[in-house]
């Protein structure tokens, strides 16, 4: 009961939150010079003067906003203004799924093989395998994905012919791999390296002497009792990797041809496409605000003296 | 058996040597010797007091013995059997008649289990054919063997004071049984008014459960109370032995009668303003920090120092009955 409480509590307080983001949003991409028909070649005014009453941006900003907010509480996102006949939210909905799916099996793997590789790494600490994990980490993160995906791309796909090197059938296993695995180097290497350091805290510390000095096996004192102390930080570090990752890589979506929403955001921004960027923007910092719940969640779960307070 | 094999020692050390590689700026080590040819024995059900002031390799000295530190060398026998030799699984099963409480009561239980997952882990581990209820039945009844009642079963570390957590400690120590307890200053952490108690509790349950003991402190007093024999350490080397009345009786060692003389005490009304042999001996200030190559390590404090002090490293030598001492001076100090 009090955990529904809880819950409640947080959630409504992530609308305000919520509330501030877009209206600095709004205001902030309204504020960018230049507007959403300008071309190479101008359009002529009268042309221009009719797309603006077409899509209300004719009338004045306050109320432009007040009536993009009651069209959100009901769910609409608007009409795009570069995707003609295209609602934002048709957009979003339509990739959102795939740049969720990728995502989240980029990050789910990223999790348990980062925490396992930190976790070999710490207790061989010193040793190569512990060296290995070190090097290989720093050039997971520094590596930029549009140099990993075509690498990878040219070796599987192009020399060996084991994968394909971009297209996307959803129901095909083989389309996954190649961007997952781009997807899932740099958050995994950087778990592997947190996982390490604080592992390497934890095994330290009194309380695991106290459980090898009890006759503990190996294993159980690092379920049990350092793991989970060990975690903390990486599940601190989830929150934001989950919602950037989930929403989707402009780089790693462009090269695979993946019907992604990663290049909506840069996309939208670049051609004012101003209910398309407010959009991702929403469905963004919501997939953040969201996840950092959970975390809090977790975190109180990993370690029981955290008593959730709202 | 044959009857007339004298009973081996529960624990016998010998010739132990402890080395540590301390680091020395950010790439040089130097090698600090911590425990150097350290030999005694203890029999079941003995309480051994060990004392020697901060950094004499007390600490190291018991966590060696139980292979929580590596040894450099020698012996450790376990019921006649060299412990240092068992492989990791034997070791671990070993462990569960072997138990230590550590000198920090709070940092040595984990702060993310509840007391009563703490004190059961020894069960789940070394007696796996029990139900959950025989379990809690023995939790319950060790928590209140050392004090506690059954409302700490679900608390966590940090809702208990210091002393509470100490007896926690030594529940956990408790649970599996064991038939030595090493105690590595269990008290030292802890308010003056609470280290009676604590040490009245750890003098209970070896009364009750005939577990040895070798317990380790700075505090003579302490260790006067619950120890049948004392060893001195000095800068890693035992120096004196004895059984605890003719340690406090007639200290041979010339560092043994200068701690205790440096044991505060309160004159009692009308007696003789000091014990003089007391009195005569000042604890000197240390010599240089950094181990002592040759000779006697006490010998730059020692008012007795003789050339042959540097010149030699005095052997543990009987100096009476139960008693032995490590002092080329020994003679010349004879009050």
């Amino acid at each position: 009961m009090p955990m529904i409480r809880y819950l409640l509590v947080r959630l409504l307080g992530a609308l305000p939150t919520l509330l501030a983001i877009v209206t600095i949003s709004f205001f902030l991409i309204r504020f960018a010079p230049g507007g959403p028909f300008d071309q190479a070649r101008a359009l002529p005014a009268d042309v221009v003067a009719n797309l603006n009453a077409a899509y209300g941006l004719d009338r004045p900003l306050w109320d432009q906003y007040t009536t993009y907010l009651r069209d959100l509480a009901h769910g609409d996102f608007g009409p795009s203004f570069r995707y003609k006949d295209f609602s934002v939210t048709e957009l979003i909905r339509e990739g959102f799924p795939v740049s969720a799916t990728l995502g989240a099996i980029a990050i789910a793997i990223a999790l348990v093989a980062g925490v396992g590789v930190g976790v070999v790494a710490a207790l061989h600490r010193g040793r190569w395998i512990d060296h290995a994990t070190i090097g290989l980490s720093v050039v997971a993160i520094a590596v930029p994905s549009f140099v990993l995906l075509p690498a990878l791309g040219l070796l599987f796909g192009i020399e060996l012919h084991w994968l394909p090197v971009a297209g996307w059938d959803p129901t095909s296993v083989r389309d996954y791999v190649l961007p997952v695995t781009t997807l899932c180097l740099p958050p995994l290497a950087y778990i592997a390296r947190l996982t390490r350091a604080s592992m390497i805290e934890v095994m330290r510390s009194a309380y695991v002497r106290t459980a090898f000095a009890k006759g503990l096996p190996l294993r159980t004192i690092v379920l049990k009792h350092a793991l989970r102390p060990a975690l903390i930080p990486v599940a601190s570090y989830l929150a934001p990797a989950v919602a950037m990752t989930m929403t989707g890589s402009l780089v790693v979506e462009t090269i695979a041809g993946l019907p992604g929403i990663g290049r909506y955001l840069v996309q939208g921004a670049l051609n004012r496409d101003y209910t398309l960027v407010l959009g991702m923007v929403i469905v963004y910092s919501t997939l953040l605000i969201a996840m950092g719940l959970v975390v809090d969640v977790l975190i109180a779960a990993l370690d029981p003296r955290i008593r959730l307070e709202a | 058996m044959n009857a007339a094999v004298p009973p081996s020692p529960l624990l016998e050390a010998r010739a132990l040597r402890v080395e540590y590689h301390a680091a020395r700026g950010l790439v040089a080590r130097e090698r600090v010797i911590a425990v150097d040819d350290v030999g005694f024995s203890l029999e079941p059900g003995e309480t051994l007091g060990l004392v020697g002031e901060s950094g004499s390799g007390k600490s190291t000295l018991a966590r060696a013995i139980l292979r929580l530190v590596p040894v450099a060398a020698g012996e450790v026998l376990w019921r006649g059997e060299d412990l240092l030799r068992w492989d990791r699984r034997r070791l671990r099963e070993r462990r569960r008649g072997m138990q230590i409480v550590f000198q920090d009561p709070f940092a040595s239980l984990d702060p993310r289990m509840a007391v009563v997952e703490t004190l059961e882990e020894p069960l789940r581990i070394f007696e796996s054919g029990l139900g959950r209820r025989e379990r809690r039945a023995r939790v319950l009844r060790m928590l209140e063997r050392v004090g506690l009642g059954a409302d700490a079963m679900h608390r966590y570390p940090h809702e208990f004071s210091g002393g509470q957590c100490q007896r926690i400690g030594i529940a956990r120590a408790m649970m599996s049984a064991p038939e030595l307890l090493v105690c590595d200053e269990p008290v030292s952490a802890l308010d003056v008014s609470i280290q009676g108690q604590i040490v009245n509790l750890l003098a209970d349950l070896q009364r009750e459960s005939r577990i040895a003991l070798l317990f380790i402190s700075h505090n003579l007093t302490v260790v006067r109370h619950l120890s049948h024999r004392v060893l001195v350490m000095y800068r890693g080397r035992l120096v004196e032995t004895a059984t605890r009345e003719a340690l406090f009786a007639a200290p041979r060692h010339p560092y043994t009668r200068a701690l205790l003389a440096a044991v505060p005490r309160v004159p009692r009304p009308g007696a003789a303003s000091a014990d003089p042999s007391r009195a005569a001996m000042p604890l000197a200030p240390d010599g240089p920090a950094g181990p002592v190559v040759g000779g006697c390590a006490y010998r730059a404090r020692c008012p007795f120092a003789a050339a042959i002090c540097a010149a030699r490293t005095p052997e543990l030598e009987p100096a009476g009955p139960d008693h032995a001492v490590a002092c080329h001076r020994r003679e010349a100090q004879t009050p």
